[in-house]
């Protein structure tokens, strides 16, 4: 066999078979799937994963309220309705402003604290064309305490009431089963407990959620505190919850050890240990409004 | 002699291919559009990237649909859609291979509006169903109009609707389609 006859077989072959299979598949012909960039959305059912901010962002345009309770402890025991009679709660409202941009704020009535955040994700996972392995999203925000001194000076100024937090999360859905993500986190507080007690604190948190079914999944949300005054009996936050999502609710229920609802008070507060059996009930609720509808074509 | 036979059959073919293709009329931008209406809420949405291809010769008619392509006034449907009903991550497209009952009754050389029914299989989320569907074919300038309207059964494709919110999201989904097609150049 020549050299011309070879390679006319070799150009003609291809181009019979795709003539013959034409017939059967007409869109072949026309569409060659073209790759594309495919953003990973649905790392979460919700912004949180239970205490902490989750990956994901709310879409522009939908406002979240948010009830957050939790109880009293658990080993009270059945005079205390094993905590239930015993109440904290967090009222807020998140935001999505862009598909990369959400803001909240909330109050609480632990020590009547008000809180306030900006999420922005700087790098979205993605698949495809162009593939991006993990999400990355910056938070940062701060807390202000309103309730009365418990020990009144006349040297304290609004100013030792707040307290400010930056966090990087990163993180993968790794399958629509399994995600996970890192939290490194960095609160500063301007009036501290004591002498031992830093002002600066960092933490290390680990969150992640498994799908049970299409909408429930398991979510456990974990900090270490490196710098923490070990004198004062304080514990790293661990929950463990259930997400269920019924359309435009999710309600996340779960028992955890951290009685506070914001990253300063769930850091710096956590007195329970899970150790002891001193956990509680809690649950989130986020229903999610379409503030601002999407005009459809 | 052997290359005068290699450029004639290469001829040949070149020419069957385009005479052949000039026969299809296709769209990479044909919309289909659905519509659940439940007692507490009316679902609404548009897909703008439907891929369709019609061989006139042969009357076979083929869909290609992508899930994520589907656009909802709420975020939040878009993403129960694709997250818990269609599955759009295992299933990413909708496909219809199918052909007109009677590809004789259209002259696809002469103006006019010509009432088609067009029986052939769609395959939704993993699941292969035959369908039959009454529509309209209109030809115009070097152009084709299709359109149709039809309804499903979410059932019928495996998508389970939960009792909580049985009131919200409809087992019967109406879904419109329009192509406007145009002759696939070689």
């Amino acid at each position: 066999m020549n050299l011309k006859a070879f390679c006319a077989t070799v150009f003609l072959l291809p181009a019979l078979a795709v003539d013959a299979q034409d017939t059967t598949d007409l869109l072949q012909q026309i569409s060659p799937q073209q790759p594309e960039q495919e953003l990973v959305y649905n790392a979460y059912k919700s912004s949180r994963v239970i205490m902490s901010q989750s990956l994901e962002m709310l879409r522009p345009g939908v406002l979240d309220f948010r009830i957050l309770h939790r109880f009293g402890r658990v080993n009270q025991g059945i005079k205390e309705l094993f905590g239930l009679d015993d109440a904290s709660i967090r009222l807020g409202f998140d935001y999505g402003v862009s598909n990369n941009l959400t803001v909240g704020i909330g109050r609480g009535s632990y020590r009547k604290e008000l809180d306030g955040f900006v999420k922005w994700r700087a790098l979205q996972q993605a698949t495809g064309l162009r593939p991006v392995p993990f999400s990355l999203v910056l938070v940062g925000g701060s807390t202000i305490v309103t309730a009365p001194w418990s020990t009144p000076n006349p040297k304290f100024k609004f100013g030792h009431r707040v307290g400010y937090f930056a966090q990087v999360l990163a993180g993968r859905k790794f399958s629509e089963a399994l995600t996970i993500q890192v939290m490194p986190t960095f609160l500063h507080r301007n009036l501290v407990e004591t002498q031992r007690d830093k002002n600066g604190l960092f933490a290390a948190g680990v969150g992640g959620r498994a799908k049970l079914s299409k909408r429930t999944s398991v979510n456990v949300d974990y900090y270490y505190i490196t710098n923490r005054n070990s004198g004062r009996g304080l514990h790293n936050p661990l929950s463990i919850g259930i997400d269920v999502e019924t359309g435009g609710h999710v309600f996340q229920m779960h028992v955890t050890n951290a009685i506070g609802m914001n990253e300063r008070v769930f850091l710096t507060e956590t007195t329970n240990s899970w150790g002891k059996g001193d956990i509680q009930f809690g649950f989130n609720i986020s229903r999610a409004f379409q503030v601002k509808k999407k005009a459809l074509k | 002699m052997r290359y005068l036979k290699f450029w004639l059959s290469l001829f040949i073919l070149i020419a069957a291919l385009t005479a052949g293709a000039q026969e299809r009329f296709y769209t990479k931008t044909g919309v289909v559009r659905f519509y659940s209406k439940a007692p507490l809420e009316n679902i609404e949405a548009v897909n703008n990237t439907v891929t369709a291809v019609l061989d006139a010769a042969s009357g076979n008619m083929q869909f290609a649909v992508q899930m994520k392509g589907f656009a909802f006034e709420k975020a939040l449907m878009q993403q129960h859609f694709n997250e818990n009903y269609v599955e759009s991550d295992k299933f990413p497209r909708a496909v219809f291979k199918g052909a007109l009952t009677d590809k004789e009754a259209i002259a696809y050389n002469k103006e006019g509006v010509y009432h088609v029914v067009v029986k052939g299989a769609l395959t939704l989320h993993g699941v292969t169903k035959q369908l039959e569907v009454p529509g309209t074919l209109q030809v115009g300038s070097g152009r084709l109009l299709g359109k149709a309207t039809f309804a499903l059964q979410l059932s019928d494709y495996n998508i389970a609707i939960p009792a909580l919110v049985k009131d919200k999201v409809s087992n019967t989904v109406t879904i419109t389609v329009h192509l406007d097609l145009q002759p696939l150049k070689g």
